[in-house]
């Protein structure tokens, strides 16, 4: 059985470290500290630790003066809050004006489970990737999420990180080195190449071994940047497979899919598949249930996988 | 303390004029602001001349800046949140020394550095890119958190209009602030009393105003906004106010010093014709 890992909590502890390291972070929760545990941080840096209350626009805000005087922000809140509830600040305050600003979410997609549509953020991606400039991180895992806040505190420009609620298995050893911006294969494979980010990580390996079986030889990609794409990951894995499947916890419409093919279609189209929320809200449930009533399990994304290579003919 | 005494070098020549003076200052940044609006064709020449007298009273009198190093940390930060006003804020850039006077008349054009709103990546001296309305004093609040941070001593000011104390932020902004207790910042409102498409009273009524912001944790004070010694007392008194923030509601003319454009809601966000400015530019000889 694999270790289950917290990336919230990750998050949480890599903030603390940061802390420790660099007296120019600073944190902002918008009531939710407890939850995208930035608490860690509040308790050991009250004086860089701004609680600005249920107040989403103003916490983006405050994290664009901040950075403009040379701190680095990381605000925190749901997926769904921002950019949802901030976006029109995300984008000048932040994005037109290039500050550092570090957006990190928690409770991203269907996995948040029970507490229903409201709360499971699947457009996210989409609006933050319409924003110029910015670097948009889903990792798949904890050792991943550990790496990606560093990579994020030391890169200088306005970052976009999405957390998932649940323990994640890890797909990672320690040893990992995550770069922002570079695609990492999971798995060797010549007939299909299985594209994932985050939760759809996990699920894409395994319906790549469940494949396996029926002699279908996939590659697996995590693509933990979704901007910058590493495009040409995705070309070499067109040219060598011919055939390609993505998979993410978000609408269609504006996610992983779209980015690669909008890369597939200018460089090397090959049949492609989608494994996504397909134009709808999610819904109130345990997360395994909702992923399965969405059609984000390694058995949709194996169906995928049939179909595309059916489709490569 | 002068800025002067604290450090000559960092303001350029002129700056300290005298309160007379300063009326002559904003004589001359009212006929820059028409006429570079007139030349573009298009623009907010109403609340640019009604924010005249406070951004002169900031530019020329209260604010430590070096307009040969906008990014000095140590500068006062102003922050236009009304940023439709762009004009009044690129003409006293301009004057100022931050970017030579005659690029003012590209003013809205392509390739410009004074883009209609203004843009903090492209003109200097601009804090922080604004436009879309109740963004600012948010901003305005990190700027001066930071500040307290590094024990820096600067002042964050913020220009409000009227108009966008509708937005919700706003007044996110204004109880962080007091929560905060951020006492390195003054508000400026330009109560002027019309925004785009009427009265604010009748838009939506935002009276009593100075009650509001006073409920919200700050100390309020009122002054004509046209009167510059009104203007640079209260701005004078709201430093020394400890452990709340302070705002000023300056009282003003939508359109002041152009008898066609005062309290006329038409002149929000039209340019005058070249008949127009003419005559503009007449009454502000």
């Amino acid at each position: 059985m694999v270790e289950e890992v917290s990336l919230r909590e990750t998050y949480g502890k890599v903030l603390v470290e940061l802390g420790r390291e660099n007296p120019d972070i600073v944190v902002l929760d918008a009531d939710l500290s407890p939850s995208t545990m930035t608490g860690y941080f509040m308790k050991e840096f009250p004086q860089r630790f701004f609680e600005v209350g249920i107040a989403e626009q103003n916490m983006i805000g405050i994290a664009a003066g901040l950075a403009a005087s040379g701190k680095i922000p990381f605000a925190s809140t749901f997926a769904v809050f921002a950019p949802g509830r901030c976006f029109d600040q995300i984008r000048v305050s932040v994005a037109q004006s290039k500050l550092n600003v570090k957006i990190v979410v928690t409770h991203a997609g269907v996995t948040v489970g029970e507490d229903g549509a409201t709360h499971e953020a699947l457009e996210d991606l989409s609006l933050i990737c319409s924003l110029p400039g910015f670097t948009v991180i889903v990792p798949a895992d904890a050792i991943e999420t550990a790496q990606a806040i560093r990579a994020v505190a030391a890169h200088f420009g306005p970052c976009y990180v999405r957390l998932c609620r649940p323990k994640l298995p890890l797909v990672y050893s320690p040893d990992y080195r995550f770069d922002i911006g570079k695609a990492v294969q999971l798995r060797p494979g010549g007939d299909v190449t299985v594209i994932a980010i985050g939760v759809m990580v996990t699920q894409g390996l395994q319906a790549a071994a469940e494949l396996e079986k029926e002699g279908i030889d996939c590659r697996v990609i995590n693509m933990p940047t979704l901007k910058p794409l590493d495009e040409q990951s995705i070309i070499k894995a067109a040219r060598e497979t011919g055939a390609i499947v993505t998979a993410e916890e978000h609408q269609e419409y504006g996610g992983l899919g779209s980015a690669v093919a909008r890369v597939v279609a200018r460089t090397s189209p090959v049949p492609m598949e989608f494994v996504a929320v397909k134009d709808t809200f999610g819904g109130s449930g345990k997360p395994e249930q909702l992923l399965a009533k969405y059609g984000l399990t390694a058995r949709d994304i194996a169906g995928a996988i049939r179909k595309v290579i059916e489709r490569k003919g | 303390m002068t800025p002067e005494s604290k450090n000559p070098s960092s303001m350029p020549d002129g700056l300290f004029s005298s309160r007379e003076d300063l009326k002559e200052v904003a004589r001359r940044l009212r006929r820059r602001i028409v006429t570079i609006i007139g030349k573009a064709g298009s623009g907010h020449p109403g609340g640019s001349l009604s924010a005249v007298e406070i951004v002169t009273a900031l530019y020329w009198r209260v604010l430590r800046h070096k307009p040969s190093d906008p990014r000095w940390p140590d500068r006062d930060r102003f922050i236009l949140s009304k940023g439709h006003a762009a004009p009044v804020l690129y003409t006293a850039l301009a004057e100022c020394g931050y970017f030579p006077i005659a690029e003012l008349d590209t003013l809205r054009q392509l390739d410009s550095r004074l883009q209609g709103h203004a843009d903090c990546c492209v003109t200097p001296g601009v804090e922080t890119s604004t436009g879309s309305l109740g963004q600012g004093l948010s901003f305005a609040i990190g700027a001066a958190l930071a500040g307290r941070l590094d024990s820096r001593g600067y002042r964050v000011y913020a220009l409000l209009s009227d108009g966008e104390c509708d937005e919700g932020q706003t007044w996110e902004a204004a109880m962080s602030a007091a929560h905060f207790k951020v006492d390195n910042l003054t508000a400026v409102i330009d109560n002027n009393g019309l925004q785009l498409s009427g009265r604010v009273r009748d838009i939506m009524n935002l009276d009593p105003l100075g009650k509001k912001w006073e409920a919200f944790g700050w100390q309020v004070s009122e002054v004509d906004g046209h009167d510059i010694n009104q203007l640079l007392d209260a701005l004078e008194k709201a430093k020394n106010v400890k452990g709340q923030p302070a705002v000023i509601i300056a009282h003003t003319i939508k359109g002041k010093g152009v008898s066609f454009m005062e309290n006329n809601v038409d002149f929000h966000g039209k340019a005058p014709n070249a008949k127009e400015l003419e005559l503009a530019l007449k009454e502000l000889a």
